[in-house]
């Protein structure tokens, strides 16, 4: 156990952090701790002096690493693995998938790869469920936005929901808008009147 | 001249506003420009997404692009700077329970001496003091190294420079990890506003002209886009002069509040366009003039002598030879290509390209091209003067 590769993922969301846990699971014998506190974060990977740290891309504690990085050899190292531009094309697809990766010590490259393999698979299904619900979200406030806009009209008009509706994507595509976006002015300058 | 489209690199601060104004107020499409600004949550994410190529352009820390000419930073590649895109702006804040102990001593937080609050600050507080900085590689971290050791107290043994991200550091004071703060604003007017700490100084009282942030790219970037460079270094002087003039500021303030940007109110951004900071949570105010400046005084000269002191700092801290240093620091700010952009415009620039860091002590004129251009008061607070020429 004492040879196996000491991983620490920084991760705030424990569903995420156990994917990432199984993922690296599967790969191989890890060593996995998770730090889900930016909070003491410098001190808790100064304790635990792992081989690797691995971050989400976007987390700002990013900066946090970046010192501690310095502090184990400031020129000798590569900072951060994928800065090493390694040829495989590894670090491009890292900061593709959004997941960045400390390497604290000194560490071969083959058995980095593994563990990078693993982080990379698991952050491209992050990235593709956040943009999954970033669309989902969006969809459905914009039809709660159309929604209101048609019971306006209907309103106003006394016209049927389906009229309500044309009258609506006609001003869209008339003033070449999204139907969205006319449904919200409608409502600012209904609310405005009002 | 075609139009381009520019991926351009920000992390959402005040001091980003040339390059939000430079598009928002049209300055880009001027040059034909399209500015696709793209925030970044850390400096490291920043510094990586230029060094990758998913932009050509960033704000940076000015140190950053100095560090990576000394083989530091941890960009595996090197950058230049086209232009200085702001000048001071940072604040050194305190913890409450700090302040108080401060105010015991009888300082009266006056924000304009640099001696006698440090002085303050470390008598009223159990050594080492930890101070959190947003960076390893800025000009946060810089400052505070020249203050405190020219005070007699060194890093690391009696004091201890950390590094919190920004959006982080009120909660870091809050729970304790951190003493003291050195942040670029609105951070540490959002501490003041939680209620956590108070402000002790702004940073140009420790050097009043030092170059905060600068506009990086790929070393090799200009050589092969010259034009774009060119095109893009006057759009970011025509956003500066724009924003030099007091009236834009409550525009300025909104156009940075938006979503896409900053996303914080604009009462708050304003405090540090103005200079007019509330620097305890009881509402104690204070006015800085030049807090943040973004034109006068040729603010946008990337001087090599900026770039020198940036880089013997840097040598001596990590025992570097500072020869070296001086030489392969100094080329990384492209006055050059700065020059070589602003002919033909009205922009008036100095003659020279390095000068005497920390020699004026007052708004001083200088040789120009058009003989208009004053110099603004440039001093470190313990009145040493930075000769580019000595490199011993």
């Amino acid at each position: 156990m004492s040879n196996a590769l000491s991983i620490i993922v920084v991760e705030a969301d424990r569903d995420r952090a156990r994917l990432i846990v199984d993922g690296l699971r599967e790969a191989g014998s890890f060593d996995i701790h998770v730090i889900s506190e930016p909070t003491g974060l410098a001190r808790q990977i100064k304790a635990r002096a792992p081989d690797v740290v691995l971050i989400d891309i976007e987390n700002p504690s990013r900066d946090t690493l970046e010192e501690l990085a310095l502090a184990s050899g400031p020129q000798e190292r590569p900072v951060a693995m994928f800065v090493d531009r390694s040829p495989d094309g590894l670090s491009t697809a890292a900061v593709e998938a959004g997941v960045s990766a400390y390497v604290v010590d000194g560490l071969q490259p083959a058995r980095l790869k593994s563990v990078l393999d693993a982080a990379i698979a698991r952050f491209r299904v992050f990235q593709r469920m956040r943009t999954e619900l970033a669309e989902t979200k969006r969809a459905l406030e914009e039809r709660k936005v159309i929604d209101r806009a048609k019971g306006m009209i209907m309103k106003a008009r006394q016209m049927s929901e389906d009229d309500a509706y044309a009258l609506l994507r006609k001003a869209a595509m008339d003033q070449n808008k999204r139907v969205a976006e006319v449904a919200q002015s409608l409502i600012t300058s209904v609310s405005l009147l009002s | 001249m075609t139009h381009t489209v520019l991926p351009v690199g920000f992390v959402p601060l005040v001091d980003a506003a040339p390059l939000i104004v430079a598009q928002e107020m049209g300055f880009a499409a001027e040059e034909k420009l399209t500015l696709d600004l793209r925030p970044a949550p850390s400096w490291s994410l920043l510094r990586d997404m230029l060094a990758f190529g998913q932009v050509d352009a960033a704000h940076m820390l000015s140190p950053l692009p100095v560090a990576t000419a000394l083989g530091m930073a941890g960009a595996g590649c090197e950058f230049s700077v086209l232009s200085v895109l702001s000048i001071n702006g940072n604040v050194i804040g305190v913890s409450t329970e700090l302040a108080a102990k401060i105010t015991d001593q009888g300082h009266g937080f006056t924000f304009d001496d640099a001696r006698a609050a440090g002085h303050a600050l470390l008598s009223a507080s159990n050594a080492p003091l930890r101070i959190g900085v947003p960076f390893p590689f800025s000009m946060h971290a810089e400052l505070l190294y020249y203050w405190l050791n020219a005070l007699g107290f060194a890093a690391p043994n009696a004091v201890d420079i950390r590094t919190v991200p920004p959006s982080l550091m009120a909660d870091a004071i809050s729970a304790g990890e951190i003493d003291a703060f050195c942040v670029g604003e609105p951070w540490g007017s959002i501490a003041v506003e939680q209620g956590v700490g108070s402000l002790l100084l702004p940073s140009q009282a420790i050097w009043s002209f030092a170059p905060e942030k600068v506009l990086a790219v790929r070393r090799d970037w200009p050589e092969e886009n010259a034009a774009l460079a060119a095109r893009l270094i006057r759009a970011i002087w025509r956003a500066g002069r724009w924003l030099a003039d007091p009236s834009s500021r409550l525009l300025a303030a909104e156009l940075m509040s938006s979503r896409r940007y900053l996303d914080l109110p604009p009462e708050i951004l304003e405090r540090a366009l103005s200079g007019n900071l509330t620097i305890t949570p009881q509402g104690r105010q204070r006015a800085v003039p030049g807090f943040l400046e973004f034109h006068n005084g040729a603010a946008g000269f990337p001087w090599r002598s900026q770039a020198q002191w940036i880089a013997q700092q840097i040598a001596s801290r990590n025992g570097f030879d500072r020869k070296t240093a001086a030489a392969a620091g100094r080329q990384v700010f492209r006055s050059d290509l700065y020059r070589e952009a602003l002919k033909g415009t009205q922009a008036d620039l100095p003659g020279a390209s390095l000068k005497f860091e920390g020699a004026l002590e007052v708004e001083t004129p200088v040789a120009s091209k058009a003989g208009t251009l004053s110099l603004l008061p440039n001093r470190f607070f313990d009145r040493q003067v930075f000769d580019p020429s000595d490199t011993s």
